[in-house]
């Protein structure tokens, strides 16, 4: 059963009239980091509660290491969840909150004890067992509520937005100890998020989702480089799209006329969907904007005029407005420690290859 | 000059508040039968007075029942819709939970005469002290459902589903978690309705029957001029009473609110 620690089977979720999932169905491998990412609203934090317990679904099949889990009552399943206000009682201290889950367990007082030491130390707060929940921080009771859904070795640990209310820097911290702590512990972690870069940077697999739907099940590279929808490719990363028009199609790949690029040759796994739409897709930093230089080798080049520039420090990207078309590319760079940045209405030359682009056909 | 006649007005406003109140103590100190200045001198008569009369006894007993029993009904009530209010949705919601907290508004001789006409025209029920808690869980109710509304508010949902979460049943999460949080705002609904109770006259005046409570005895002893220092010495005990009763509550509300760790937005005091 490793390749399938939650089965979920055509699942459905209405509110009433509203229809929160649409036919989910899902596997996910014991052991893995997942996360459902998708804009609010798309119905991945009703999977997850449905998951927890927490919803019931309308219809539709889901299996824990199993067992049919419909019908089973959330504290009767092998899943702990953190939430999204961490939910630590305030009138508990540190230890009473972390040991909590022991209470209905047959261990003895002193067992407990050491299991709630030793939940402590993994998160990194071995000694504030005997602190006020209320009289701790924010990074920290998001660590008690770590240590509190861990502590009953879940099947699967559930994560709701958990790092959502911390500042940037402490986010990236906790990023990389999560990481941290699922390889230690290797329970599966599902994870909630609406930030395509945490989801990317923690996630073994990822699971996109739109107005209830899934669209997408990959490894974050592969969500990445091969988008399964404009849509997705839109939402993860930042792209540019041109309008295209097909010249020619077959197995092998196609022939498109692209607005300011020219005709390019694509091979079919560049190709995406089998619509009757088509439109190009580029992402900023597969281009490049020469300052004199030789483009890279199977670059091809088009020139046009900078619109404006958004400095980051590590990145800076420009608008670039296409010559002889009324487009504009989002092009991004490193930013290099002496070099030169363009200022807004020089010209650019844009080098660009054509085994990056993407035909999406909708 | 305009701060200081913002001054002279706030302690205008203060006297007229509480001078009435002041002559309370002092008249219930004062060795005369006449209720009058020039204050005649010291004496602790009518406190000792009120020891020996059983009357005065047995409205008490009345009152302090009444309270006690009011108190628990409201309060248990008030738990009801309060965690009605915060933790689920139910059709024409907002209705309901506005015409509970009607009585709050609702004149009390009203309230007094339509229970008595229903309860001795319609249901044939005689009077007692059940009918006084009858009328005054009605007037108690909204208070306490306004105070453990704050209460049941402020707590996160999510805390009752952490707790579920980690294998308690709904029930006992609720009582692991819920009720230790929202404890401060029971004692302080208590204690409001109990005070409420105690000290209300007109519904107790119509429902009383034969068993006065504490105020419709008081009422009953205007009667007799001489007996005046001696509602005074009760009347001093009353308000002494009340403002400890208040005060507990109080300090109990501010508590619920700061283990909650939840902002103060005002409160009956």
């Amino acid at each position: 059963m490793t390749d399938r620690l939650i089965s979920l089977r055509s699942v459905e979720k209405y509110y009433e009239s509203y229809h929160a999932l649409r036919g989910i169905s899902l596997d996910i491998r014991s052991g893995e980091f997942f996360s459902l990412l998708g804009p609010s609203g798309c119905g991945k934090t009703t999977l997850l509660r449905a998951i927890a317990g927490f919803e019931t679904l309308s219809s539709g099949e889901l299996l824990i290491d199993g067992t049919d889990m419909v019908g089973v009552p959330a504290n009767r399943r092998p899943t702990n969840m953190v939430f999204q206000s961490y939910a630590i009682f305030p009138h508990l201290s540190v230890a009473e909150n972390v040991g909590f889950g022991l209470r209905r367990t047959s261990q003895t007082q002193a067992e407990r004890m050491r299991a709630v030491c030793a939940a402590l130390e993994m998160v990194g707060l071995e000694g504030f067992g005997g602190r006020a929940a209320h009289a701790i921080s924010g990074g920290q009771r998001q660590r008690v509520a770590l240590a509190r859904a861990l502590i009953l070795e879940p099947k699967v640990l559930l994560l709701d937005e958990p790092l959502s209310a911390l500042d940037k820097k402490m986010r990236e911290q906790m990023q990389a100890e999560l990481r941290r702590l699922q390889r230690q512990v290797g329970i599966t972690f599902i994870l909630v998020t609406h930030d395509q870069e945490e989801a990317l940077i923690m996630s073994d697999r990822i699971a996109i989702m739109f107005d209830g739907e899934i669209a997408q099940v990959d490894p974050p590279a592969t969500l990445y480089h091969r988008p399964a929808s404009r849509r997705v490719a839109e939402f993860v990363g930042m792209m540019n799209f041109l309008p295209a028009e097909i010249k020619a199609q077959d197995d092998q790949g196609a022939t498109v006329d692209v607005a300011g690029l020219g005709q390019v040759k694509l091979s079919d796994d560049q190709i995406i969907g089998n619509g009757p739409g088509a439109e190009i897709g580029v992402r900023p930093e597969t281009m490049s904007l020469l300052s004199g230089e030789a483009p890279p080798d199977g670059s091809r080049v088009m020139s046009g005029k900078v619109d404006d520039r958004a400095y980051y420090g590590d990145m800076s990207f420009y608008q670039v407005a296409i010559e002889g078309t009324d487009q504009t590319l989002t092009v991004s760079m490193k930013n290099v420690m002496g070099g030169e940045l363009l200022n807004p209405g020089a010209p650019a030359s844009v080098a660009w290859d054509p085994r990056a682009l993407l035909l999406f056909r909708a | 000059m305009r701060r200081r006649w913002l001054g002279v007005y706030a302690v205008a406003y203060l006297l007229f508040l509480y001078a009435p109140i002041l002559l309370l103590p002092l008249f219930a100190f004062n060795a005369s039968t006449i209720i009058a200045f020039p204050l005649q001198g010291f004496t602790t008569e009518w406190f000792v007075d009120l020891t020996t009369v059983s009357a005065l006894h047995d409205a008490v007993k009345n009152s302090l029942l009444i309270a006690l029993v009011t108190a628990v009904l409201s309060t248990v009530l008030g738990i009801c819709a309060a965690r009605a209010g915060a933790r689920y949705s139910f059709p024409a919601k907002s209705p309901i939970m506005g015409f509970i907290m009607v009585p709050l508004v609702l004149p009390e001789i009203i309230v007094g005469v339509s229970l008595l006409v229903l309860l001795i025209q319609i249901l044939g029920v005689s009077l007692s002290s059940l009918t006084v808690i009858l009328g005054h869980v009605l007037i108690c109710t909204p208070f306490s459902v306004s105070i453990l509304n704050t209460s049941f508010q402020s707590l996160d949902p999510a805390l009752e589903e952490a707790a579920v979460d980690l294998g308690e049943t709904p029930w006992s999460s609720f009582r692991l978690i819920v009720l230790p949080l929202v404890t401060p705002g029971l004692i302080s609904s208590f204690l409001i309705a109990f005070t409420i109770s105690f000290d209300e006259f007109i519904i107790a005046f119509f429902l009383s029957g034969v068993e006065p409570t504490l105020p419709v005895y008081i009422w009953g002893q205007l009667r007799f001029p001489q007996q005046l220092p001696v509602i005074m010495a009760l009347g001093t005990i009353l308000v002494g009473f009340s403002i400890l009763l208040l005060t507990v509550a109080e300090i109990f509300r501010r508590r619920g609110l700061a283990r909650a760790g939840a902002l103060d937005q005002g409160g009956f005091l």
